[in-house]
C-alpha cells in the first residue's frame, strides 16, 4: 500500500482533487455545465489542452463536445472578462501562468551533454528522475488550466458569458494571437497607471466598513501570501536537491558494495538498496509539498491579486461617482448641461452601486473557498507528510534489523 | 566479537562519562596472580563484560604482560600460523577519550588544549585511570614520530586530522561563533578517533612515544610539525610511489596478493572519494534546506497573523510552529550527515593513502635487498680480480667487504620477508576494523535518521487536528 505509485513517478494528479477548484453544481437553473481538460499534448514549444463540456444547456448545438485549445486561448479568455464593463463587479477567475518546460528541458539538455561522463545506470537513472518531473510539471500546467475553467463555469454570471461559450465550442482556432511588442507595452503602461491610480484610490477611505475593513485586510494578505509562495518555493527546490543527493549517494554505495562479495559489500548493498527507496519517498514529499502547499499559496496570490483588482475598480467607480456629484452641483451651480451632468450622474451612481452589490457577496465567496481550501490542502499534506514518515520509518526498521542481525 | 574498547565512539559530542578511580573494575583486580612481568601463560580471557559501558561493546577483556623473550617467541610463532588466526588475539583494553577543548591564552598565539583521558588495565601504566592536557601540535608530534620508526616495519600508521590556519584562527579570535564550535568539535572528535585507533593498533602501543603522549604531564612541544601533517605524509607517499614506478628492475612477484591487494586499495579509495564529494554536496543542501525552512515557518508565522478566519489563522501558525521543528531536525540531520557519515569517508581515504605507503615500504625494502645483492657482486667480481692480480692486502679487505654484505644481504632479505609478513597482518587487520568501523558508523548514523522520522511522525500527527478543525 506503500509502494502504489512510488515507482511511477507523481501520479498524485490522478486523485479526487486537483487543487483548489469550485465543485460543479446545478445553480439557479436547471443546466448543467461541466467542463474539464480530458486530454493534452506536449509539443516542441506549446501544450494542446483538450477541453471537454457537458452541458444541458440550451446555448450548445450538442450536450458533449470537445475542443483542442491553446494557452494564449486562455489568456484571450481571461482578458476579455477582464475588459468588460459588465464584470467589473466580479473577481474575475486568475488566468493560468504560461506552461514553462524551459528549465526541466535545459536540464535534460545538460543531461545529454553530460552522458560520458557517468556510469550508463547513472544516466538511466537521471533520465528517468528528469522525465519524471518533466511529466509532473506538464500534469501541474493542465490541472491550473482546468481550475481555470472550472471556475468559470462555476460562477453564476461569468458562465453564461458568450466569449466562453465559443472558447468551449468553436471547433476550429480561435486565432487569438500572442500580444505583440506594441500591446504588451500597452499593458505595462496600463499597469502602471492603474498601480499609481490605485494608491491614490486607496488613499479614499471608504465609509463602508466592510469593504475598508476588506481593503486593508487583502493589502497585507496579498503581501504576505505572496511571500510565504516565495519561500515556500525555495524550501522545496532545497528539499529535491536534498533527495537528489541521496539518489547519488546510493548510487556510489551500490559501485562499492558490487566491488567484491565481502560482508561489508553485502553491507554497502543493502544500504544502498535503502537509500533509493528513501530518497523516493523524499521526492514524494518534496512533490507533495509543491503540490499542497506551494500551489495553494501561488493559487491564493493569484485570487487575492484579482480581489484588490476588484477593490480597485469599485474604488474607481466611487471616484467617478463623487466626481460626477462635483460636477453636477457645478453644473446646476452654473446651469449649463445640467441635463447631461445629471444622466452622467446617474450613470457613476447605478455603475458604483452594481459593483458594490455584487463585489460585496464576491467577497464573501472569495474567504469561503479561500478557508475550505485550505482547509482541505493543509489536511492533506498533513496526512500525506504523515504516510510518507511513516513509510520511511518502516524502511528503516527493516533494514537496521537485518543489518543488526548480521553483524 | 572481541572488539577494543569502543566507549569513546559510542558518544557523540558530549564526553562519554568516566568512571572515578574507585569504580574501576573489581574483576580485574581477581586476575592479580597474572600481574607480574615474569612469564605467564600470556593470554588469559575473561568473559565477562567491564567497562561498564552502557553500549556494552565489550565482551571479552585480555591481559597480558610479556618479558622480552616471550615478545621474540610470539614473534616467531606468528609467523608459522596463519595470519587468520592471529587476528583474533588482538584485542586490547585500554580506552581513550578527548574532551574538554579549552582555549588557553590571548591573540595570535592562543591554542587550544583538550584534555585526554586515559582507562587501561595494563601494567605497563602508572595508574588505571589519567589524564593529561594536550594541544594539537602534540598529536602531530606523536604522529611523526611513530611514521619515522613504524612506517620502516610495514605498520599502518593511523592519521592525525589535517592543520587547518582558516579554522585556527577564527578559532583564535573567539570560540563562541557556530562555526567555530563546529571546527573545535570536529576537530576534537577526529583526535580522539585517532588516539583510538592507535592504542587499539597491538604494536603501536607498545611504543613508548604512546604511553609517554597519554601519560606524561608536561610533554615536550613538538617541533618540525609545519613539515608533518597528514596532507604531508600523503604527498611523501605519493612521491615514493612515484619513484617505485620508476624503478627499473621490477619486482617478480611469487604470489599476486600485493598486487591484487594494492589495486584492490586504489580502487576503493577512488570510490569513497567520489561518495565523499556528493555527501558534502548533501551537508551543503541540507543546511540551506534548513535556513530555507527557517524563513518558510516565519513568513507563513505572518501569513497566519493576517488572516481574519480564526481557525485557519490558528493553524497556519501551528504549522509554522511545526516548520520551525523541521528546521531543528534538518539541522540535526545535516549534523549527522557530517561527523558522522562525511568524517567517516574522510578518514578512510586518509588511512587508505597510508595503507598504500605500506606497501611502498614494501617496495623500498625490496630495492635495498636487491641492491645490496648487486654491491655483493661487484664486491665479489672485485675479490676476484685481486686474486689475479696477486695484492694480499687488498685481497684481506676485500674479503672483509665481502663477508660485510653478505650478512647485509641475509639481513636486507629477512627485513623483506618480515616487511612482507607485517604488512599482510596489517592490511587483514585493517581491513576487519574498516569493516567494523564502516558498520557501526553507519547504523548509527541509519538509527539517527530513524529518531528523527519518529519525531517527524509526532509533530504532523499533533497538526492534523489542527488542520481538520478549521472551519
Amino acid at each position: 500500500m506503500m509502494q502504489e505509485g512510488l515507482d511511477d513517478g507523481p501520479d498524485f494528479l490522478s486523485e479526487e482533487d486537483r487543487g483548489p477548484r469550485a465543485v460543479n453544481v446545478d445553480l439557479q437553473t436547471d443546466a448543467m455545465l461541466q467542463v474539464d481538460i480530458s486530454d493534452a499534448l506536449s509539443e516542441r514549444d506549446k501544450v494542446k489542452f483538450t477541453v471537454h463540456t457537458k452541458s444541458t444547456l440550451p446555448n450548445f448545438k450538442q450536450n458533449e463536445f470537445s475542443v483542442v485549445r491553446q494557452h494564449e486561448e486562455f489568456i484571450w479568455l481571461h482578458d476579455s472578462f477582464v475588459e468588460n464593463e459588465e464584470y467589473a463587479g466580479y473577481i474575475i477567475p486568475p488566468a493560468p501562468p504560461r506552461p514553462d518546460f524551459d528549465a526541466s528541458r535545459e536540464k535534460l539538455q545538460k543531461l545529454g551533454e553530460g552522458e560520458g561522463s557517468m556510469t550508463k545506470e547513472e544516466f538511466t537513472k537521471m533520465k528517468q528522475e528528469l522525465e519524471a518531473e518533466y511529466l509532473a510539471i506538464f500534469k501541474k500546467t493542465v490541472a491550473m488550466h482546468e481550475v481555470f475553467l472550472c471556475r468559470v463555469a462555476a460562477h453564476p454570471v461569468l458562465r453564461k458569458d458568450l466569449n466562453f461559450h465559443v472558447f468551449l465550442e468553436y471547433n476550429q482556432d480561435l486565432s487569438v494571437r500572442g500580444k505583440n511588442k506594441k500591446e504588451k507595452l500597452e499593458d505595462f503602461f496600463k499597469n502602471v497607471v492603474k498601480s499609481a491610480d490605485g494608491v491614490l484610490v486607496a488613499g479614499v477611505k471608504d465609509v463602508d466598513d466592510f469593504f475598508e475593513h476588506e481593503k486593508t485586510f487583502l493589502l497585507e494578505y496579498h503581501n504576505r501570501v505572496k511571500d510565504a509562495s516565495a519561500k515556500s518555493d525555495r524550501m522545496i527546490r532545497s528539499h529535491k536537491n536534498a533527495a537528489d543527493d541521496i539518489n547519488r549517494i546510493a548510487s556510489s554505495l551500490y559501485t562499492l558494495g558490487t566491488q567484491d562479495s565481502t560482508d561489508l559489500c553485502k553491507f554497502f548493498l543493502k544500504v544502498s538498496e535503502l537509500f533509493e527507496k528513501t530518497r523516493k519517498i523524499e521526492a514524494r514529499i518534496a512533490a507533495d509539498e509543491d503540490l499542497k502547499l506551494a500551489d495553494l499559496l501561488k493559487y491564493y496570490l493569484r485570487e487575492s491579486q484579482a480581489a484588490k483588482d476588484l477593490l480597485y475598480r469599485r474604488s474607481r467607480a466611487l471616484v467617478d461617482y463623487e466626481n460626477a456629484n462635483k460636477a453636477l452641483d457645478k453644473a446646476r451651480a452654473k446651469n449649463r448641461d445640467v441635463l447631461q451632468a445629471e444622466t452622467s450622474q446617474q450613470l457613476c451612481c447605478h455603475k458604483f452601486e452594481k459593483i458594490s452589490e455584487s463585489a460585496k457577496q464576491e467577497l464573501i465567496d472569495f474567504k469561503t473557498r479561500r478557508v475550505a481550501a485550505f482547509r482541505k490542502n493543509l489536511v492533506e499534506l498533513a496526512e500525506l507528510e504523515l504516510k510518507h514518515a511513516k513509510g520511511n520509518l518502516q524502511l528503516l526498521q527493516g533494514c537496521l534489523g537485518i543489518l543488526k542481525g548480521n553483524t | 566479537a572481541l572488539t577494543t574498547g569502543n566507549m569513546a565512539a559510542s558518544s557523540d559530542r558530549n564526553p562519554p562519562p568516566f568512571p572515578t578511580a574507585e569504580e574501576s573494575e573489581p574483576g580485574l583486580c581477581d586476575m592479580a596472580d597474572a600481574d607480574s612481568d615474569e612469564g605467564e601463560d600470556i593470554f588469559v580471557s575473561n568473559v565477562g563484560s567491564r567497562f561498564g559501558d552502557t553500549s556494552n561493546k565489550l565482551t571479552c577483556v585480555f591481559r597480558f604482560a610479556l618479558s622480552q623473550s616471550q615478545k621474540a617467541c610470539i614473534f616467531f610463532i606468528s609467523q608459522l600460523t596463519c595470519i587468520q588466526e592471529e587476528e583474533a588475539k588482538d584485542s586490547f583494553d585500554v580506552d581513550v577519550a578527548v574532551t574538554n577543548p579549552e582555549k588557553v591564552g590571548d591573540g595570535m598565539n592562543a591554542y587550544v588544549a583538550y584534555k585526554v583521558s586515559t582507562r587501561t588495565s595494563l601494567p605497563m601504566f602508572r595508574s588505571k585511570v589519567f589524564s593529561v592536557r594536550r594541544r594539537f601540535s602534540d598529536f602531530l608530534g606523536l604522529y611523526e614520530k611513530l611514521s619515522v620508526k613504524q612506517s620502516l616495519h610495514g605498520c599502518i600508521i593511523p592519521l592525525p586530522p589535517e592543520k587547518s590556519v582558516v579554522g585556527m584562527t577564527k578559532v583564535k579570535v573567539g570560540m563562541d561563533d557556530p562555526s567555530s564550535v563546529e571546527f573545535v568539535e570536529r576537530r576534537r572528535a577526529a583526535l580522539e578517533r585517532y588516539l583510538q585507533r592507535v592504542v587499539s593498533h597491538p604494536s603501536l602501543l607498545q611504543d613508548p612515544d604512546v604511553r609517554e603522549f597519554l601519560e606524561r604531564e608536561d610533554l615536550p612541544r613538538a617541533v618540525n610539525t609545519q613539515a608533518l601533517s597528514g596532507a604531508g605524509f600523503l604527498k611523501m607517499i605519493n612521491k615514493a610511489s612515484d619513484a617505485v614506478n620508476k624503478m627499473t628492475i621490477k619486482m617478480n612477484e611469487s604470489d599476486t596478493w600485493f598486487e591484487d591487494k594494492f589495486q584492490e586499495v586504489e580502487n576503493e579509495e577512488q570510490q569513497l572519494r567520489k561518495l565523499h564529494v556528493v555527501v558534502d554536496s548533501l551537508v551543503i543542501h541540507r543546511k540551506e534546506l534548513c535556513g530555507n525552512t527557517a524563513v518558510f515557518a516565519k513568513s507563513l508565522a505572518m501569513l497566519g497573523n493576517s488572516e481574519d478566519n480564526t481557525a485557519l489563522s490558528r493553524a497556519l501558525s501551528q504549522l509554522a510552529e511545526v516548520e520551525d521543528k523541521m528546521e531543528q531536525l534538518h539541522q540535526e540531520q545535516a549534523a549527522s550527515d557530517f561527523f558522522i557519515f562525511a568524517e567517516l569517508l574522510g578518514d578512510y581515504i586518509r588511512l587508505l593513502g597510508a595503507v598504500r605507503g605500506c606497501f611502498d615500504q614494501r617496495m623500498r625494502a625490496w630495492q635495498r635487498w636487491q641492491e645490496a645483492q648487486s654491491t655483493l657482486q661487484k664486491k665479489r667480481e672485485a675479490e676476484a680480480k685481486l686474486l689475479w692480480a696477486n695484492k694480499p692486502d687488498k685481497l684481506q679487505q676485500a674479503k672483509e667487504e665481502i663477508t660485510e654484505w653478505e650478512a647485509r644481504v641475509t639481513q636486507y632479505e629477512r627485513d623483506f620477508d618480515r616487511i612482507g609478513m607485517t604488512v599482510r597482518k596489517e592490511v587483514l587487520r585493517f581491513e576487519k576494523e574498516k569493516a567494523k568501523d564502516f558498520k557501526s558508523q553507519i547504523i548509527k548514523y541509519l538509527e539517527a535518521m530513524l529518531q528523527s522520522q519518529q519525531r517527524l511522525i509526532k509533530f504532523w500527527e499533533a497538526f492534523l487536528p489542527e488542520a481538520k478543525a478549521i472551519a
